[in-house]
């Protein structure tokens, strides 16, 4: 689902936010990336989002070479994947019901399908009952998780968190990390960005580790924690 | 009323999306997008007054102009399809005379009309519309010639010219005019601004670009997280674009409605001291206004410059948004 060969991406300056990496990522499977801060996981999930173009290497997302995707493409590839963001980007003056809906009015859902959907993705999260709020009502936990139902709503075939659990307190942690891997249950490739070593430990998904923008550990644990 | 749950998206998310982009699913969404974007203006009253103001000075100018111009070219139409000739008669010819001389001109085929003027009636006509009465009192005799005023048959110029040549070597005359030959200069000079304005009204509509373009600008960068995070989510450029569009058909519309209501009124204020001044010349004139061809014009022509102006800077700064 997700393949990098040899990736590296330099920026105009000469800094090298990664170099050389390899990995693939299988449909249906789930995995976290980790390491430190500016390690490049932020850049590795922009990559696969086209967010940014990489340097060298290929890129294959969804069965699609990026490098050869035309930047009129980038739309629909986009519409297949799902993001959320550690500062959760939602749109402050707009209700809950509405910052989910986005990904499906902009990909031209009748109202109908978007109202059923929306219901959905907010009563998969346990938001339901706050979607005629506005986000700055809603607890960092919960802006993040209008933010999960946002990447989700859609249906895409994958997801991409950048620190899903950034400020949240280990339990909720727990809890949102336990909600990706539901996504992941029903067939969604996940890949999490996320310095929470401790808690990924004990999750036991595969983990990609980055240093100084180097591939340097790929652990698949035998049996994922449910 | 109960809205019946749905249940959790349980079915496997990898199956393929129904391809929902119909007709009327798009209609539909633009339909919302255009009457959102007219509440994005409606939201910050002020601000958006003060802008379509801009625009409706601007396209006012213009419009008044190109009427002012209409109503001259109509009035010297109507004048100039009656050339006549004034003969100021000498001192010595009596009432008698001039008739005898009327009757006589009256023969000629190439004159249609002869209205004689008496020196009373021109007195009384001058006291009356030259404002200097009071002065005109003082005067102890009439020092008003007869006055004939000779209407031609023809247009012809030439035949026109010849004809006062004649008149003007009669012994009775004093000195024969065509009194509508600044007319005709005027008419020259008509065209003349008629091409100054035409040039007035393209600065002005561009100037009406510069500001629509600017505006929509602006607004793409207040909305600028918006833009990102729907591009995020895979949101075509025209998908962005179109709120912005109609956004700058709303500002060009208002702006023309605006610029219809300042020329409506200046005209309206106009009105009474024009037909002051066209009683003067006895005229049939009517005044043109906005009506209901060019009002539709104006309006339309505005609207379009909205479109216009939003498409410029839309193209322009849409693109240097990108998602990061």
């Amino acid at each position: 689902m997700i393949i990098f060969n040899e990736v590296s991406k330099r920026y105009p300056a000469g800094y090298e936010a990664l170099k050389n990496v390899s990995f693939h990522l299988k449909p249906g499977e789930m995995a976290f990336l980790t390491g430190h801060s500016g390690a490049g996981k932020s850049t590795l999930l922009r990559l696969i989002a086209l967010i940014e173009r990489n340097s060298n290497g290929q890129i294959v997302v969804n069965g699609q070479h990026l490098g050869r995707l035309p930047t009129y493409r980038i739309p629909y590839l986009r519409r297949r994947i799902g993001m959320t963001f550690q500062d959760h980007r939602l749109l402050v003056d707009r209700t809950i019901f509405d910052n989910v809906a986005l990904p499906l009015v902009v990909a031209g859902y009748r109202p109908q399908e978007i109202r059923r959907r929306v219901r959905a993705a907010l009563d998969k999260v346990g938001l339901l009952t706050k979607e005629k709020n506005y986000p700055i009502t809603l607890s960092g936990g919960q802006q993040q998780r209008v933010g999960i139902a946002r990447a989700v709503v859609h249906k895409p075939a994958i997801l991409l968190a950048d620190e899903p659990t950034g400020n949240l307190d280990p339990s909720l942690a727990k809890e949102t990390m336990q909600l990706f891997a539901q996504f992941n249950q029903v067939g969604v490739t996940v890949l999490i960005a996320s310095h929470a070593l401790s808690l990924i430990k004990t999750l036991g998904y595969r983990t990609l580790m980055l240093q100084h923008g180097h591939l340097v550990g790929d652990t698949r644990i035998s049996r994922p924690l449910r | 009323m109960k809205r019946p749950l749905t249940p959790p998206p349980n079915t496997p998310p990898r199956r393929k999306t129904p391809p929902p982009k119909l007709g009327n699913v798009w209609l539909s969404h633009q339909m919302s997008v255009f009457l959102a974007s007219l509440g994005h203006l409606l939201r910050s009253p002020l601000a958006s007054l003060m802008t379509t103001s801009v625009i409706g000075i601007a396209l006012a100018l213009p419009t008044g102009l190109y009427l002012l111009l209409e109503n001259v070219r109509n009035l010297s139409y109507e004048w100039d399809s009656s050339v006549q000739i004034s003969l100021f008669l000498k001192q010595e010819v009596d009432e008698a005379k001039a008739h005898i001389l009327a009757d006589q001109l009256l023969q000629r085929p190439e004159i249609s009309n002869v209205q004689i003027i008496t020196p009373v009636q021109a007195l009384q006509e001058y006291r009356n519309l030259s404002g200097f009465g009071e002065a005109l009192t003082a005067l102890e005799t009439n020092p008003l010639p007869f006055v004939l005023i000779v209407q031609l048959a023809t247009n012809d110029t030439q035949a026109g010219s010849r004809l006062l040549e004649q008149l003007g070597k009669m012994p009775e005359v004093e000195v024969a005019q065509f009194d509508m030959l600044w007319l005709k200069r005027l008419f020259t000079m008509i065209e003349i601004i008629r091409r100054g304005v035409l040039i007035l009204a393209t600065l002005l509509s561009l100037a009406v670009l510069l500001v629509i373009g600017n505006t929509i600008r602006l607004a793409i960068y207040n909305r600028r997280e918006e833009i990102e995070i729907y591009k995020l989510f895979g949101a075509t450029n025209a998908f962005i674009r179109s709120p912005f569009l109609y956004l700058g058909f709303w500002y060009g519309l208002s702006g023309g409605a605006i610029a219809w209501g300042i020329v409506d009124l200046s005209f309206w204020l106009l009105q009474t001291p024009i037909k002051q001044l066209t009683a003067l010349y006895h005229s049939q004139f009517q005044l043109v206004t906005l009506d209901l061809i060019s009002t539709p014009i104006l309006l339309l022509t505005s609207a379009l410059l909205g479109i216009t102006g939003a498409w410029l800077a839309v193209g322009r700064h849409l693109k240097e948004i990108q998602p990061s």
